[in-house]
């Protein structure tokens, strides 16, 4: 055995990158719940591609057929169901983890100095997320699939000059039609995918190279033994590999209930519009994206004033492009002396809650018509205009809220909380 | 910063229950997708009326038969009226054209129907029927103004005509004026069944996905057992 892997380490790293990143990869020993979404994205995006797979051989991608082959796949194909509610429930989740992974990045530092780039591909891995199931929304070819489509392409044409043949070069056509669904299935099937594989790869390489951060928010690198293994890091594998599968076994029980007793969620995970085939001439009642875009959605919606000799449409547009674009700035904004909220003080953790209430907020305001009043006094459209404000103010002022904050002093060692 | 959230999740729930749809108020319905011998007669219902004009064109006849515990020689009997290969769609014979020229609109797809309309709707929907002169038809409904569709049951509902609307309950009432063939429980109940045929028409494989379920579950807690254990062992010497 050892001959055969010494012949095969002579033509191929085998062993050194086994060692590099699992064996000899040395992570903080004081990983807490929030350190499993990392591993469990890269089981959702197995198994979203495992579950295509089995989707496209039996998926017509033909708007004549569209509809209908998923119903086949529904009814005729076995254990075509649960490919297909493995695969719309896989969506789900994978924002779900994303999220949460995010959130964990905010909550401790993560994206600081010297991860700033483990971070920025993890945005391009978000926003190619997004893409990638945006597009996929479209093939089921249900009603809703066809109006979300029509109406996100159609932002584009709020650009001056080159929107309305940038939003038809899109579609291939004036509107969402048979084109824009072959299109769409080949970047949803092939191109998305393929960029998503690449950016994980390196994200883990980006993340390798400097390592792992921790609830302290402090560098296990800076206090090394005599063989120069961080005193308080451990071997990935298999300290962290065990500890995993128990996070993956139990994410994957949470998963089965909904997959197995709740696919549908109550029409957020699969909207009831969307069992009706796709019809240009029948507009549903309310347009509503998929739930994971809805927080920049109502960010959209929030632009009701023509202002800058520039109108409303486009602003929302600006606006709900320079919310994702926040995310990407957000190693330079914060400006904290330390990392992790552990040792911030109260400014950094008021204004991250009031984040997260407003991104929930939003979210659930994307659901709803502008109009109506859902929450308290004031018309759904002013909430979001509201929670925008404190959406961007979370990241504007960071700089100096994140500099101001009374901070603790970081330990030396990591701890166990 | 929980209280906040917990705060957050109560306000969520509370408004999502307080946007109910508006219009009439819908009968509920008792679905129950155990009771096969109710399926059965809701397919019989279904083959006899709906598919005549309705298509059910996802769904295959053999597998209603298997799923209903229906034999072969029963399902050529009594069930295939559109075709006679137990394997082909639920087509209905009714060319769109004609369909189109005779009630304005080409009669929707009802493979679906129970996932697009709740089941309380199609249950009320289908006991809704009333005798209105005004229309193409003859016929309206309180839940659907101005259907397209007749009433097709009325030979078993017999035939109704609106009195007004109880201001309480806000439910319309009716008179029946001529006597069908059932009684307005039997009515009611072979309605119940029609419903719970499509819910599962809606959805074949939820008769068995709950089961395929609990047994998944099943396993990963099993499972959950040694990966936990493994984890305690490794870390033993961390802690």
């Amino acid at each position: 055995m050892s001959k055969l892997m010494s012949w095969v380490d002579d033509r191929f790293p085998a062993t050194k990158v086994w060692e590099e990143h699992l064996a000899r990869y040395y992570a903080p020993k004081n990983f807490n719940f929030w350190y499993y979404f990392g591993s469990l994205a890269i089981v959702v995006l197995v198994l979203q591609i495992l579950t295509g797979i089995f989707l496209t051989m039996h998926y017509k991608p033909d708007s004549e057929l569209a509809f209908a082959s998923v119903e086949y796949i529904m009814r005729d194909v076995p254990w075509g169901w649960l490919m297909r509610y493995m695969h719309s429930t896989g969506a789900s989740a994978f924002f779900i983890i994303v999220y949460l992974h995010m959130f964990r990045a905010m909550l401790y530092g993560s994206h600081r100095n010297p991860r700033e780039l483990v971070w920025l591909i993890g945005c391009i891995i978000y926003v190619a997320l997004m893409a990638e199931s945006f597009m996929g929304y479209l093939l089921p070819w249900g009603n809703m699939s066809y109006w979300g489509a029509q109406v996100i392409i159609s932002l584009f044409s709020a650009i001056p000059l080159v929107g309305d043949g940038l939003a038809e070069w899109i579609r291939g056509d004036f509107v969402i039609s048979d084109a824009t669904l072959n299109r769409f299935f080949a970047f949803h099937v092939i191109l998305v995918p393929l960029v998503l594989a690449a950016l994980v790869f390196l994200h883990i390489v980006a993340l390798h190279k400097v390592g792992s951060n921790n609830p302290d928010g402090i560098e296990i690198k800076k206090n090394k033994d005599e063989n120069g293994i961080p005193v308080d890091g451990i071997p990935f594998h298999p300290y962290y590999t065990v500890k995993d599968i128990v996070g993956i076994v139990f994410f994957l029980i949470l998963f089965s209930l909904v997959l197995f007793f709740l696919p549908e969620f109550f029409g957020i995970f699969l909207e009831k519009d969307n069992f009706t085939p796709a019809n240009p001439l029948q507009t549903p009642e309310d347009i509503v994206p998929l739930w994971y875009f809805t927080p920049y959605y109502s960010i959209l919606r929030a632009n009701t004033v023509d202002f800058f000799w520039v109108e409303a449409k486009l602003w929302g547009v600006i606006f709900m492009g320079l919310a994702i674009v926040m995310f990407f700035l957000l190693p330079w904004l914060d400006r904290s002396p330390v990392k992790s909220i552990r040792y911030r003080g109260i400014q950094y953790k008021v204004w991250l809650t009031m984040f997260v209430i407003s991104f929930v907020l939003l979210g659930y305001l994307g659901l709803k018509n502008p109009n109506n009043v859902d929450l308290l006094l004031f018309k759904n459209v002013t909430w979001a205009q509201i929670l925008t404000i404190i959406y961007f103010l979370f990241f504007l002022l960071m700089p100096f809220y994140s500099k101001a904050d009374k901070t603790k002093l970081e330990p030396e060692r990591v701890s166990f909380k | 910063m929980k209280r906040l959230l917990g705060m957050l999740v109560v306000t969520l729930f509370s408004s999502v229950t307080v946007a109910a749809e508006s219009g009439p108020p819908l009968d509920p319905v008792y679905v129950n997708l155990s009771d096969k011998a109710s399926l059965q007669r809701g397919a019989r219902l279904f083959v006899n009326y709906c598919l005549s004009c309705h298509s059910a064109a996802y769904m295959r006849y053999n597998r209603m038969g298997e799923d209903l515990g229906i034999s072969n020689g029963v399902l050529k009997e009594n069930f295939l009226f559109a075709t006679d290969k137990a394997g082909d769609l639920m087509i209905s014979n009714m060319p769109a054209e004609n369909a189109k020229k005779w009630f304005g609109v080409v009669p929707p797809d009802l493979t679906l129907a129970a996932k697009v309309r709740k089941p309380d709707w199609i249950y009320t929907y289908l006991r809704s029927f009333y005798l209105d002169e005004y229309t193409a038809s003859g016929w309206n409904n309180t839940l659907f103004e101005n259907v397209a569709m007749p009433h097709v049951l009325y030979g078993l509902q017999g035939t109704q005509r609106l009195t007004g609307t109880d201001s309480e309950a806000k439910k319309p009432e009716f008179e029946l004026v001529v006597q069908g063939t059932m009684t307005p429980e039997e009515y009611d109940n072979a309605m119940r069944d029609l419903t719970n045929f499509m819910v599962y028409l809606a959805e074949p494989i939820k008769l068995k996905r709950h089961t395929v379920g609990v047994f998944v579950i099943i396993f990963l807690i099993i499972l959950m057992i040694p990966a936990y254990l493994l984890k305690k062992e490794y870390w033993r010497d961390i802690h």
